[in-house]
């Protein structure tokens, strides 16, 4: 396999009063140039401790992450992020941010002219030319995150993070913003890491879905490669029997084989709730 | 008949409704603080009268409205005499140079009292240079600890210790230190304006420093993560993500430092009899003729209407370079 992206033994502790907490223990994955693979796992596995080490946000404590060959060991734009609250400079217009991006990356490599070509082309990317003189609380939701999208394109990132992007969003926009996704990754190949808890958008938009057991030391449980033909249409695969398939997998491994416990009794302590469950590694086809 | 009525009725509301809505903001932002300030007047005005003091009872409103029409006559007064001293002796010397254009004249300034007027002025620009010298200090400072958790640990001690301190106390020392540092032969400030002015410093630091660097503490984990990403440079940095972002903050520190130098200011001006608005007031306790209580509440009232423009000021500031629209600020 192409190992563009490879996270090898990768483990985190956090330092807590009572101690070492181990979030994370050896994760394993290789990512292929141009592939796009969902992290998916209840909330508080550990999928975004996974971006963050990736995006050099974090450090690892054991293990590391090589791009091309290359360790990671501090942020970068070839690692662009889009993050979950879009985090626009709300000061900014939304041409402004992209420009912030494009200015830093590109600095004396491009023009004026070709820099204002450039943030232009990818605020089109997203269908935000429209509005590209608005600051972020003149605009919706969606409007935002696509911002967050065309700033982090615009860095031409050799991966780009996507920390539940679409998570804040109502069903339509997202869906809306899911297909633009999809447009965009045929066009350009950007290899992604995406992290979601939506099982449709993680079937629809992977090649791969990378599912995290429950943590304390969370790691990887399955992985399940999509191979549905691209380019794919939600409402053309709603009724189609593979993708149903692949869903029910998901799902299975969500609710049944890493079924969280919510922790309905408030007294009692989290970690005394969470019941940890044995992974069966053991899969089926 | 019911069709004509029917609409003249239905519209009766709707053209009711935004006159009851002025009413109701003319009274919120007009009539109420007017009723204030008439009551203000009238319990002033008869209590002011029970007040027997060794200068005379205590003045009412009519006599300080006398003692500030008083004061600006002589303000007046005053600026016409100098202005006739002037002419007298460009009259003086042109006679001088038309005898014998050889002659060496002697231009000398007018040395008359300065004014209620002047004393304002002095404070002003004592003021606002004691508060502008401080804030180019404060606000980097500020900045620095706000970035840097070790810088906070070694300063955080001493801001807590000098913060608390009032500016009488430093005074003298000011006063000693600038009086032997400040040597020359043709000295471009005065002395007295310099303490004065570094009095005002050493106090009104404070607010800036402590709020800024909460405010660059504070900025977004998310806008940080973006700055990293990015790898922005740390002027770039500074500028473009902690600045913005701590601006609210930045402000309510500017406000409050401006609050308190004005104050510092006036009892400063008081203790080393140094020109401005509190030498005024101290000139005038001194004088103990039958206006001088007038007199200083004049002065008391000038005090309480230029901090109140002062922070104003601050307030439109702040509205100017805010980026948040939406903020409520007051």
């Amino acid at each position: 396999m192409n190992k563009y992206l490879q996270l090898s033994e990768v483990s985190i502790d956090f330092p807590t009063p009572k101690g070492r907490f181990r979030a994370l223990d050896k994760v394993d994955l290789n990512i292929a140039q141009g592939e796009f693979v969902s992290l998916i796992g209840h909330s508080g596995c550990g999928k975004s401790t996974v971006l963050n080490i990736v995006a050099g946000l974090h450090r690892a404590t054991e293990g590391g992450v090589l791009l091309e060959g290359r360790e990671v060991n501090a942020p970068g734009p070839e690692r662009a992020v889009v993050f979950q609250n879009h985090s626009l400079l709300p000061w900014l217009t939304a041409y402004e941010n992209v420009e912030l991006a494009v200015k830093q990356v590109f600095k004396g490599q491009k023009s004026k002219a070709e820099m204002r070509e450039w943030i232009i082309h990818n605020l089109e990317l997203v269908h935000m030319t429209h509005a590209m003189d608005k600051r972020p609380d003149e605009i919706s939701g969606g409007m935002k995150q696509r911002v967050g999208i065309a700033r982090a394109l615009a860095m031409e990132p050799k991966v780009l993070l996507m920390d539940e992007p679409f998570g804040a969003l109502d069903a339509l926009t997202r869906a809306h913003l899911q297909d633009s996704l999809m447009d965009i990754h045929a066009d350009l190949g950007n290899t992604v890491i995406m992290i979601t808890h939506d099982v449709d958008e993680a079937v629809l938009l992977s090649d791969r879905i990378v599912m995290m057991t429950n943590g304390p030391a969370a790691t990887i449980g399955e992985i399940l490669t999509i191979d549905l033909e691209r380019p794919r249409k939600r409402v053309a695969l709603a009724g189609d029997a593979r993708y149903n398939h692949f869903r029910q997998e998901v799902l299975a491994f969500l609710y049944e084989r890493q079924r969280k416990v919510e922790d309905f009794g408030a007294q009692k302590k989290l970690h005394e709730t969470v019941t940890p469950i044995k992974v069966n590694l053991a899969k089926q086809g | 008949m019911k069709s004509t009525t029917l609409p003249s009725i239905s519209q009766t509301p709707g053209r009711l409704l935004p006159i009851s809505h002025l009413l109701m903001h003319v009274g919120r932002s007009l009539l109420l603080p007017l009723i204030g300030i008439l009551l203000f007047l009238f319990l002033w005005s008869n209590t002011a009268r029970m007040v027997h003091t060794s200068l005379g009872t205590f003045p009412g409103p009519a006599q300080v409205w006398e003692q500030a029409t008083n004061l600006i006559a002589e303000h007046r007064q005053e600026r016409q005499r100098a202005h006739d001293f002037i002419a007298r002796q460009e009259a003086r010397n042109a006679q001088i140079l038309a005898a014998n254009p050889q002659a060496q004249v002697t231009i000398r300034p007018y040395t008359g009292n300065p004014t209620f007027v002047d004393q304002i002025g002095t404070s002003l620009v004592t003021v606002l240079s004691g508060f502008i010298l401080a804030s180019l200090i404060a606000i980097p400072l500020g900045i620095l600890i706000g970035l840097n958790e070790w810088v906070y640990a070694a300063v955080n001690p001493l801001i807590q210790l000098f913060k608390p301190v009032s500016p009488l106390a430093w005074l003298p020392l000011v006063t000693m230190v600038v009086s032997a540092v400040y040597v020359s032969q043709d000295p471009e400030f005065s002395k007295s304006f310099l303490t004065s002015m570094f009095t005002v410093l050493l106090c009104c630091l404070w607010p800036t420093v402590i709020n800024t660097a909460v405010g660059v503490a504070n900025v977004s984990k998310d806008l940080l993560n973006v700055s990293q990403v990015l790898r922005l440079g740390v002027l770039t940095h500074v500028f473009k993500i902690i600045v913005p972002a701590s601006l609210p903050l930045m402000f309510t520190g500017l406000r409050l430092s401006l609050g308190i130098a004005w104050m510092v200011l006036i009892a400063a001006e008081m203790l080393a009899q140094n020109p401005g608005l509190g030498k005024f007031v101290w000139d005038e306790f001194q004088n103990g003729s039958s206006s001088s209580l007038g007199r200083i509440m004049v002065a008391v009232l000038v005090i309480g209407l230029i901090g109140f423009l002062l922070d104003r000021s601050m307030l439109f500031l702040q509205r100017k370079v805010s980026w948040d629209k939406q903020a409520v600020l007051r």
